[in-house]
């Protein structure tokens, strides 16, 4: 096998790297969302100052099956303002917490964008040609006398060098008390959901003046609350169903079918505590951050802080494969905790065929775990080491001091740098990973 | 910038003749112009002025530059591409008639792709009116072509567009362009994306509509068995009104066979939003199968949404109660309504879910006209007293709303005793909403219950609600009060009603007060011309001097108000001088009200 059998090298490399590199970085320019568009053709990746970069994969090596993952800017906008709600005495943060593609309808293309309380959807569509000939001014704006007016004009449309428009087409507002942590297109493609802390929301796409709530966990006395929803998805194929996860690591599944709010359950995927391990930080670490299906709707998987779960759909009592993301972090969960680390929400993804998952780590790393080969890598997202096309190398990290090239250990691991959200190209060998204002795109060599 | 858009006043046909006359081409080089102008509204304005723009071009300039200007105009915004796909389908004339309608074709065909629903709703209205137009042949040669190409489009935008117009081709074509049309109507049903598997199936009854009966038997009978076990909920419940016009196609003899297994699969559906779909549709369902299959099949069909498991389900059917007893049919109505629906509405009237009830509680008070005097006493009429003292106000104001129908067949006095406590109560609710609506129910009742009654029971409330605090409580009781004034006549007003309204001239709210005003401003009319002279003016020339500033020029708004009733003597020697001196009060809305008085009484 290419690449794999040298020891300490991946068949992933490089591609690119985007956003200035710079220690110095602007909260603004942290990256909150990253999502390939269905074909992979977009790319999308949303930040704290509630902007949208649009990447689109240049054509000719779209083509080129060993030609490089090449994205280049195709629009930019901004998407959320900060805003202060005034009834509440509460800032509203630009910041932009999830993106979603809608699948293409025609030959624009549509997304939403979510920050803590409204969802927009927003247009982006090309134009290449523009009207041109007025009866009363020149092209250049320059008033013509009435006078010389002898016949009408009507405008032609004359080509013109291709502009990317991105236009505001709905704003979803006012349906969240608490913070939107999710939202997913539903695969009749005319609803979506969105869910916060404590309740999920049906829309259709069409109106933004009403949702409907269909779960609210709410307890009549606030006192009570004792688990939140933490992520929310719509079944890949099945329109009825939908999951959410939980604080308490749980995660339910839903059947809209059955009734118009869903507040009883249709499946409870929940593995029990190991008493063995049982801490201070049991219930924080066990908390959902995300949760995906697979691309085929057989099995879902689930974030905590520590690991990956693969559940099978029809298997509520156990995951079918368990994945430590980075098990070596069980010893510092206190320093963890002191440094709210232990809070971070990384978000974790399938590969188009299913056959692998990968999800971020700290110290930039990012782990890939391929699901029949039992194998996993730990990679990092760094530009120093390797121009575009170079293999990774792949790490280690140890508990000990003495130590080979490809290994670190724990303590040298940097906390600061942390990489919360990846997507995977629906089709092809590419990924594309957040680190702190970077976004990297990685692609896989062909065997 | 220069964007005033000039209308010209000038006879169009004038305009054209001049046409190297600067003056008459103006206003519309405006109009185009500003059809690209950066102002939307000003772009929305000159669309909905095209066919002036058109006029003025001829119908050859139209065709060859307006038309096709228009078929790249899609970048615009919604309203404006909303107003054009309007505006295109009544321009047949200003292409040049029915030889040049194919002309229309290019630019309702983009904007019968773009993504906003409304818009390519409205480009395939557009389109289907002027299919009308076309000649047999160009059907064939433009319009038909057209329709294949959205049918076979990338996009799922133009092939839901598509579904729309199958049907207004399909009866002027030939039998192989039927052939095909058919055929690509069955690959939209099985379409890949759930969007045209919808448009689909809406307009799978209309399509059934058009088509023979043997292929509707043949074609539309297995797609619409295939459409209703879609794996879409929102496929398969669109499924169900396709299934209600195509059972109406049908013999009665092919129902059982044909139809009937996907329709009772629908009312069993795993899904409540088809479930749903069905208890909303069921009174047509019911008059498409005819009375053998209700009396077996809808009759159990219908017990079962009235107690179905999703509240939203209950509410659908429950809305259906009345219609579905009243189409059952006569010569078993009766028995079926009493051993079969009333257990199951028995049971509705103590439902958990207060929209069942209330939904019931709309259509409940029907059921006393299917069923008679004797039976509504002694089945129906606990029902509705259930329903009177049900937790929910709009449960019993529903039933008050309706109570018109029980009074045919009973009789009022049956319910009043019962009935009082409820209205009370409702009268003195929290919710300011519903005191108002039962106020605005207050005059029917007092028709209904006799002048005799209301006195005795009814009054007091009527008054309380002059002084409540809420404005718009005080209001709509100044309105009642008018009404009921207009039915029980003014002798009744000047002994019930005025000397408590006239009472509270002298309450230290100046609120009420002002109700005193207002109620006089209503009350005049009706009460005639003595009542207001002297009973009310009086007390309003009394209230001329109030403290309150408000209350003074409200005293010379009532005046204007109660001028036309009252003789001109009396305006000249006693409304003028009150009048004259509240305009030269110190407050300037005295003023200002005093003075309009005066000249709209003509009094200066």
């Amino acid at each position: 096998m290419f690449g794999a059998a040298a020891v300490g090298q991946s068949r992933w490399c490089l591609s690119q790297v985007k956003g200035a590199i710079d220690d110095d970085v602007a909260e603004a320019d942290i990256i909150s969302a990253v999502e390939f568009s269905h074909s992979g053709e977009l790319l999308a990746t949303g930040d704290r100052g509630g902007r949208i970069v649009i990447f689109q994969q240049e054509q000719e090596s779209k083509n080129l099956p060993q030609g490089r993952a090449e994205y280049n800017v195709y629009s930019t906008f901004q998407s959320h303002e900060p805003e202060f709600d005034y009834l509440k005495s509460l800032e509203i943060e630009e910041k932009i917490n999830k993106i979603r593609w809608l699948p293409q309808k025609n030959a624009a293309h549509f997304l939403l964008s979510t920050n803590d309380k409204t969802v927009k959807l927003w247009k982006i569509s090309e134009r290449d040609k523009r009207p041109e000939g007025y009866n009363l001014k020149e092209e250049d704006g320059r008033y013509r006398h009435p006078s010389s007016l002898t016949t009408l004009r009507v405008p032609v449309f004359q080509p013109m060098d291709l502009m990317v428009e991105a236009s505001p087409r709905r704003v979803y507002a006012n349906a969240h008390t608490y913070h939107i942590n999710s939202i997913s297109v539903n695969s009749d493609n005319e609803t979506y959901l969105s869910a916060d802390d404590l309740r999920i929301n049906l829309w259709h796409l069409d109106f933004t003046d009403r949702s409907f709530n269909i779960v609210d966990i709410k307890p009549a006395n606030m006192e009570e609350l004792t688990e939140v929803i933490t992520a929310s998805e719509f079944h890949p194929l099945q329109c009825n169903t939908f999951v959410y996860g939980s604080s308490k690591g749980s995660v339910r599944l839903c059947d809209m079918r059955a009734s118009a709010l869903c507040d009883q359950h249709s499946k409870l995927f929940e593995e029990p505590e190991d008493p063995s391990t049982r801490s201070f930080f049991s219930e924080i670490i066990s908390s959902i951050s995300d949760v995906k299906f697979s691309h085929s709707g057989r099995y879902m998987m689930t974030r905590d802080y520590l690991t990956l779960k693969i559940w099978d759909l029809h298997m509520e009592s156990r995951p079918v494969e368990t994945y430590q993301v980075h098990g070596y972090l069980r010893s510092k969960l206190c320093s963890l905790y002191e440094n709210d680390c232990i809070f971070d929400k990384f978000e974790c993804c399938w590969r188009g065929d299913d056959s692998e998952v990968m999800t971020g780590s700290y110290n930039n790393f990012f782990r890939m775990f391929d699901r029949d080969a039992q194998r996993d890598v730990t990679l990092e997202a760094s530009w120093e080491n390797g121009s575009p096309g170079c293999s990774l190398k792949t790490w280690r990290v140890c508990a000990g001091s003495r130590r080979k090239r490809s290994e670190i250990g724990v303590d040298c691991l940097d906390f600061s740098r942390k990489i919360l959200y990846t997507s995977w190209h629906p089709q092809d060998s590419i990924v594309a990973l957040a680190t702190v204002n970077n976004l990297y795109i990685f692609q896989e060599k062909p065997n | 910038s220069c964007s005033c858009t000039v209308v010209s006043k000038q006879p169009l046909a004038s305009k054209m003749a001049g046409a190297d006359s600067d003056d008459s081409l103006y206003p519309i080089a405006v109009l185009i112009d500003e059809l690209r102008n950066e102002d939307v509204q000003l772009r929305l304005n000159s669309i909905k002025k095209l066919s002036t723009i058109a006029l003025a071009l001829g119908v050859e300039r139209t065709r060859t530059e307006l038309l096709p200007f228009l078929t790249d105009t899609i970048y615009d915004e919604d309203e404006v591409l909303l107003a054009l796909a309007e505006q295109l389908g009544n321009f047949t004339m200003l292409v040049g008639g029915p030889e040049y309608v194919h002309c229309l074709l290019p630019p309702l065909e983009s904007l019968a792709t773009v993504e906003e629903t409304v818009v390519r709703d409205k480009a395939v209205e557009s389109l289907r009116k002027i299919s009308h137009e076309h000649s047999p042949v160009d059907l064939e040669v433009h319009f038909e072509p057209l329709v294949k190409r959205l049918a076979s489009g990338d996009w799922f935008t133009s092939r839901t567009s598509a579904c729309g117009l199958f049907s207004v081709c399909y009866p002027r074509v030939s039998s192989t362009v039927k052939a095909e049309i058919r055929q690509h109507f069955r690959t939209l049903c099985s379409d890949d994306t759930p969007m045209v598997r919808r448009a689909a199936a809406s307009k799978l009854g209309e399509f059934a509509k058009v088509l023979e009966l043997e292929y509707v038997k043949s074609d539309i009978i297995s797609l619409f068995t295939a459409l209703a076990s879609d794996e879409q909920d929102s496929v398969r419940l669109l499924a169900v009104e396709a299934g209600v016009s195509i059972a109406t196609l049908l013999p009665q003899e092919d129902l059982e066979a044909l139809v009937m297994p996907t329709l009772r699969q629908a009312a069993e559906d795993k899904s409540w939003r088809v479930r749903y779909m069905v208890a909303d549709k069921f009174s047509d369902l019911q008059k498409a199968v005819g009375p053998e299959i209700t009396k077996n099949d809808l009759v159990p069909a219908f017990q079962n949404l009235l107690k179905d498991c999703e509240a939203e389900v209950r509410a659908a059917a429950a809305n259906k109660v009345k219609e579905f007893c009243e189409n059952l049919p006569e010569d078993s109505r009766e028995t079926i309504i009493m051993t079969h629906i009333l257990p199951c509405v028995k049971e509705l009237v103590s439902d958990t879910n207060q929209h069942v009830k209330s939904a019931l509680a709309s259509v409940i008070m029907g059921l006393s006209t299917i069923l008679g005097k004797d039976n509504t006493i002694e089945h129906l009429l606990p029902l509705f007293l259930a329903q009177l003292k049900d937790e929910c106000p709009e449960v019993r104001l529903n039933i008050i709303s309706n109570l018109d129908c029980v009074n045919e067949v009973i009789g009022i006095r049956q319910l009043s005793q019962s009935l009082l406590p409820a209205i009370v109560e409702l009268a003195e609710d929290a919710k300011w909403r519903v005191r108002l609506a039962i106020i605005e129910y207050m005059p029917l009742l007092a028709g209904q219950l006799g002048v005799e009654f209301f006195d005795e029971k009814l009054n007091s409330l009527c008054m309380a609600w002059l002084v409540d605090h809420v404005y718009a409580i005080r209001e709509a009781a100044t309105c009642n009060l008018m009404k009921l004034v207009e039915k029980f006549g003014a002798e009744w007003a000047q002994n019930t009603i005025v000397p408590k309204v006239l009472g509270m001239a002298n309450d230290p709210n100046y609120l009420h007060r002002m109700t005193t005003l207002f109620c006089i401003n209503a009350l005049s009319e009706v009460c005639g011309q003595e009542i207001t002279t002297k009973h009310m003016l009086p007390v309003v020339f009394k209230m001329s001097n109030d403290q309150v500033a408000n209350v003074r020029f409200n005293v010379a708004k009532s005046l204007q108000k109660i001028g036309p009733v009252l003789d001109s003597n009396c305006l000249q020697t006693e409304v003028k001088p009150v009048l004259e001196k509240l305009a030269s009060d110190q407050d300037m809305d005295v003023k200002y009200f005093a003075q309009e008085a005066i000249s709209v009484l003509s009094l200066a």
